[in-house]
């Protein structure tokens, strides 16, 4: 077994070593996980310089079912995001939770276990697996240390993404059934061939079955409705993990298995999946714009911002893919550093209502600073991280149709709306008495969780260099495939070769 | 004809005669041979101890015979009782349960206040009709094993005398199986009418070439399906489940809704794939729609039930349905499909009937869904099992319950039964939904005033923990459980 294979078991290691610890010893319970979690941070990194990355295992051979993981440029930055925000979001529990602590670091680890392996799997009835093993900690951790309606939140949460997925199920042992094979890959490759061809009809039922699946999780309008209760009920440190990493589960779905695997039925459904990512772009944004909750506000803004990666996605181009996977990074960094600053403003204020603030600027002058820049990077402000990731999602949808990017384009006008205008309610005005009182400034803890994730936005922001290659290397190669067995040609820039061999080389 | 009791027809019969030996000296020694009541009290459970290793070394030895001869049954009594993969698998699946359900019983009936040592005499004595259910391949000696069976349970079921809950589910379940049990001999008797005799082996080539709609044969075929349908509990005769399992003291819930349909899924494999395989066009539209049905009203009908027995029961019903599926898509998979679906619905049902029997206590009876509340602040070890039982139940990864969903779904969709598995998959969804009922009420839920300790023993302590261990096991590592299924395929 490789270094990946190890590494992609470390979380569950941290998670069975937490369950070992007394639960009366908290204090040691939030530096066990903490450490536990940088480590794994750690070791994460060295996945970028580690080779071989790749690991294929039998695991029951009387099912043909095997331990194959692999990382490519799709992956490997979704994978070293969740390992980063793990221990962020256990910095910022350090005081927000303060019962059941155990299980909650127990449950946060699990949850890392779950999704690092998704985003690792290479054979289908393992990434079944692991998709299942990231809900139940997350239903945990929204219904045990949430806030009033946390129950009802929980419930909803795991009903939706679980009654999706059992089709997922079906349609993965089907597509058993004619491969002969989990292993997706090698189910590629005879798809490639030719040795593997599904009817129409297959396609189209097999991908939305697929489809929605991952569309519940992303979440695309109309099924996101469950995604404001979660987040509003949700602890920080859950609203953190579900906006940052949960939501990339189903668009890292789409581009990893949906379309490869189903090219034709991608392309003949692109329109009116790219209409409903439009209308939840501007849907979300209309609707962030008249909350009242600070939380919910945010959590509408993550629709809107989804909305690009899916539309980013069905645009079917080098510019669009690259677009959507940079702006999932984006939205994991910085909705995930909003999600953190609302949780710092909940936990000095107890209150999520945008109307108990006003003028926290002048007793809280750095939490301002800090929640401005991560707000003028969510709203796409040039050399902020979201700038990068709308411009090319933009530019592609342009390419593809020219109406698309139209309309999408208004998200962004919309979206400094609602968060300039949140921001001024918030941070200006007058400053009410209790506001006063309550509003400490950031403490050490509080930098320290922060700093990382505002380094990051003006990192790729300014160095996008960093990041894109390895993600345009890998999407260039779904992009083949998604025009093998199409019966068009799709227009895609030609990549220069030297340019191109120098990058796939890097992503190697 | 060989006319005399053999050497292999004693090795053959040799687990049943240990169970109903022991079945016997226990009755014996509980009602004469031990007069002192005190010394009785302890006494008496013990022997249930050398009835099971024996049982178990009698097993061992004809499963090694099997092994190292490279034979594939061992046949006795002319036929009558046959060993094969198959029945060694769910006689092990018998035995298994039989030790657990014996393990917790002690404490739970000295709680009933219905401690008597007949209990452990009719365990044993029910699991050698189970042993007659997986081993006959003879009508008759099937129908006998089925009574000793059945007879034993109805005594179990009603076993809380003072308990008018306990009388009624008693009285439900014997007047609706003696109903049953009646249609199946008819069939049976049809069986011998066409074929003049009661060996499987003689009726199957006397059904070969018979028209499939042939009129007596599917008068046959109906008749002996509603007496296996309702032994399994499948709907529309599952009337009785839910209120003999909310009646019958917990260990026998537990045993009935585990042991007792292995061991009727064991007997309907036999006669659907003997004498009724040729019948397959007629029967296979009937039981797909039995299968809906079973898992539309076991799923539905457990979303508003209060009471965890009753909860489970309904659940257990739909499991039913899920196996039936396994039987239409009737390839190897799905066979096999059954097997592990039989081996992991024993250990996951029998640990969340296991948690159910610590929760009863002097005066608390525990069994509502609201008494788990804050179950996992109290006793976080019963709650975490728990949830590795409800999550196995509702068919989530990596637990076992998934690995036998997953195979039932894989035999449909090999089959070509498109429907039926979408059905299938849809339906775990609904099923997750009041198994996290459950889930919901001991986690996320303010804990209950009720402080007293739980009934815990190390037996059962033990128990709960084996259960809740293999249904980790089976689920992350199952090669070794899929091997044993696969000796278990009936050709």
């Amino acid at each position: 077994m490789s270094f990946l294979g190890w590494f992609l078991l470390t979380p569950l290691a941290a998670f069975l070593l937490l369950l070992l610890l007394p639960r009366e010893q908290e204090k040691t319970i939030r530096v066990a996980a903490l450490a536990l979690s940088l480590a794994i941070f750690g070791l994460s990194l060295g996945l970028l310089a580690g080779e071989p990355r790749e690991t294929d295992l039998a695991w029951i051979p009387e099912l043909n079912i095997r331990y194959h993981v692999a990382v490519d440029g799709l992956s490997i930055w979704l994978i070293l995001l969740t390992t980063l925000l793990t221990p962020i979001s256990i910095l910022i529990s350090w005081k927000y939770i303060d019962r059941r602590v155990k299980e909650f670091h127990a449950f946060l680890l699990l949850l890392e276990f779950g999704v690092l392996g998704v985003f690792a799997a290479m054979d289908l009835f393992l990434f079944y697996v692991y998709w299942e093993v990231g809900l139940v900690p997350m239903y945990f951790l929204i219904g045990i240390w949430g806030h009033d309606r946390r129950i009802y939140a929980a419930v909803k949460f795991f009903l939706y993404t679980m009654a999706a997925s059992v089709l997922m199920l079906a349609s993965i042992i089907y597509v058993y059934q004619r491969a002969g094979t989990f292993d997706y890959p090698a189910i590629l490759a005879m798809l490639a061939s030719g040795k593997l061809t599904f009817t129409s009809l297959e396609q189209t039922l097999l991908f939305l079955a697929f489809f929605v699946a991952f569309a519940v999780k992303v979440p695309l309008f109309p099924l996101h409705t469950w995604l404001p209760d979660a987040h509003v009920e949700a602890p920080t440190a859950g609203s953190v993990m579900l906006a940052s990493v949960l939501l990339k589960l189903g668009t890292y779905g789409i581009l990893r298995f949906c379309l490869p695997m189903f090219p034709t039925a991608a392309r003949e459904n692109a329109g009116w999946i790219a209409v409903l990512a439009i209308v939840g772009i501007v849907y979300g944004a209309l609707v962030a714009m008249v909350q009242p909750n600070v939380k919910k506000l945010v959590a509408y803004s993550s629709v809107s911002h989804l909305g690009f990666v899916i539309l980013g996605i069905f645009s079917f181009n080098q510019q669009g893919f690259d677009g959507a996977v940079y702006q999932m990074l984006n939205h994991g960094v910085s909705t995930g550093a909003l999600f953190m600053l609302v949780g710092y403003l909940y936990e000095r204020r107890h209150s999520l209502e945008i109307q108990d603030y006003g003028g926290v600027s002048t007793p809280a002058p750095w939490l301002s600073t800090v929640f401005l820049i991560t707000t003028l990077a969510s709203i796409g402000l040039p050399t902020l991280n979201n700038f990068v990731g709308e411009f090319l999602v933009l530019q592609g949808a342009a390419q593809a149709d020219f109406r698309w990017a139209v309309f999408a384009a208004t998200g962004v006008i919309l979206s400094a709306c609602y968060m300039l205008w949140m921001y001024q309610r918030t941070f200006y005005g007058e400053t009410p008495e209790k506001v006063t009182h309550q509003m400490t400034d950031l403490n050490g803890r509080e930098w320290a969780a922060i700093l990382p994730l505002l380094a990051l936005m003006v990192w790729m922001g300014t160095a996008a260099e960093t990041f894109l290659p390895r993600i345009s290397a890998a999407n260039r190669l779904i992009l083949q495939q998604t025009t093998v067995n199409v019966p068009f040609n799709v227009q895609t820039p030609a990549p220069r070769p030297d340019v191109a061999a120098k990058e796939i080389a890097d992503a190697r | 004809m060989n006319l005399f009791y053999t050497a292999t027809d004693h090795f053959v019969l040799s687990p049943a005669i240990q169970l109903a030996f022991w079945g016997c000296a226990i009755l014996l020694l509980d009602t004469w041979l031990i007069p002192d009541p005190r010394k009785r009290r302890w006494l008496v459970p013990i022997f249930v101890l050398p009835a099971i290793v024996l049982t178990a070394i009698a097993l061992g030895k004809q499963h090694a015979y099997l092994v190292s001869e490279g034979a594939r049954e061992i046949s006795a009594f002319n036929g009558a009782l046959t060993v094969d993969g198959f029945a060694l698998f769910f006689n092990w699946v018998f035995l298994i349960s039989t030790l657990i359900v014996s393990i917790v019983s002690y404490r739970y009936l000295e709680i009933e206040g219905e401690h008597h040592g007949e209990y452990y005499g009719l365990i044993l004595l029910a699991n050698c009709g189970m042993f007659f259910l997986a081993t006959g391949t003879d009508l008759v000696t099937l129908f006998v094993g089925l009574e000793l069976m059945a007879l034993c349970f109805y005594v179990m079921v009603g076993f809380l005398r003072g308990e008018r809950r306990s009388n009624e589910a008693a009285l439900k379940y014997l007047i609706l199986g003696a109903f049953s049990s009646a249609l199946l001999v008819y069939g049976f008797s049809l069986f011998y009418g066409m074929a003049g005799a009661t060996k499987l082996s003689v009726i199957v080539k006397a059904m070969q070439g018979r028209d499939p709609w042939d009129p007596v044969l599917f008068l046959a075929m109906a008749t002996t399906s509603v007496g296996l349908l309702f032994k399994i509990s499948a709907a529309p005769f599952h009337m009785w489940a839910p209120d003999a399992y909310e009646g019958a003291p917990t260990t026998t819930t537990a045993y009935l809704s585990v042991a007792s349909k292995a061991a009727s899924i064991a007997f309907l494999l036999r006669i659907f794939l003997g004498p009724l395989d040729v019948a397959r066009p007629a029967w296979e539209p009937l039981l797909a729609g039995v299968a809906i049905l079973t898992m539309t009203v076991g799923n539905f009908a457990a979303i508003t039930q209060t009471n965890v027995k009753r909860l489970l029961a309904y659940s257990s019903i739909s499991h039913a349905g899920y196996m039936l599926l396994g039987l239409i898509a009737g390839n190897d998979t799905g066979l096999k499909g059954i097997a592990v679906y039989v081996l992991v619905y024993t250990f996951m049902n029998l640990g969340a009937f296991l948690v159910v029997i610590a929760l009863r206590r002097q005066n608390i009876i525990g069994e509502d869904v609201a008494d788990l509340a804050g179950l996992a602040k109290r006793h976080p070890g019963y709650a975490l099992l728990m949830l590795v039982f409800l999550l196995s139940l509702a068919g989530i990864p990596p637990t076992a319950g998934f690995l036998g969903k997953y195979y039932i779904f894989l035999s449909l969709v090999e089959t070509g039964h498109y429907v039926l598995a979408v059905i299938g998959t849809l339906y775990v969804a609904v099923a997750i939904y009041y198994y996290f009922r459950i889930v919901r009420s001991m986690y996320l839920d303010e804990a209950a005033a009720d402080t007293a300790p739980l009934a815990s023993t190390v037996g059962l302590r033990f128990a709960v923990g084996v259960s809740g261990l293999l249904t980790l096991c089976i689920g992350i590592y199952p090669e070794p459980f899929l091997r044993l299924a696969h000796t278990s395929l009936l050709k």
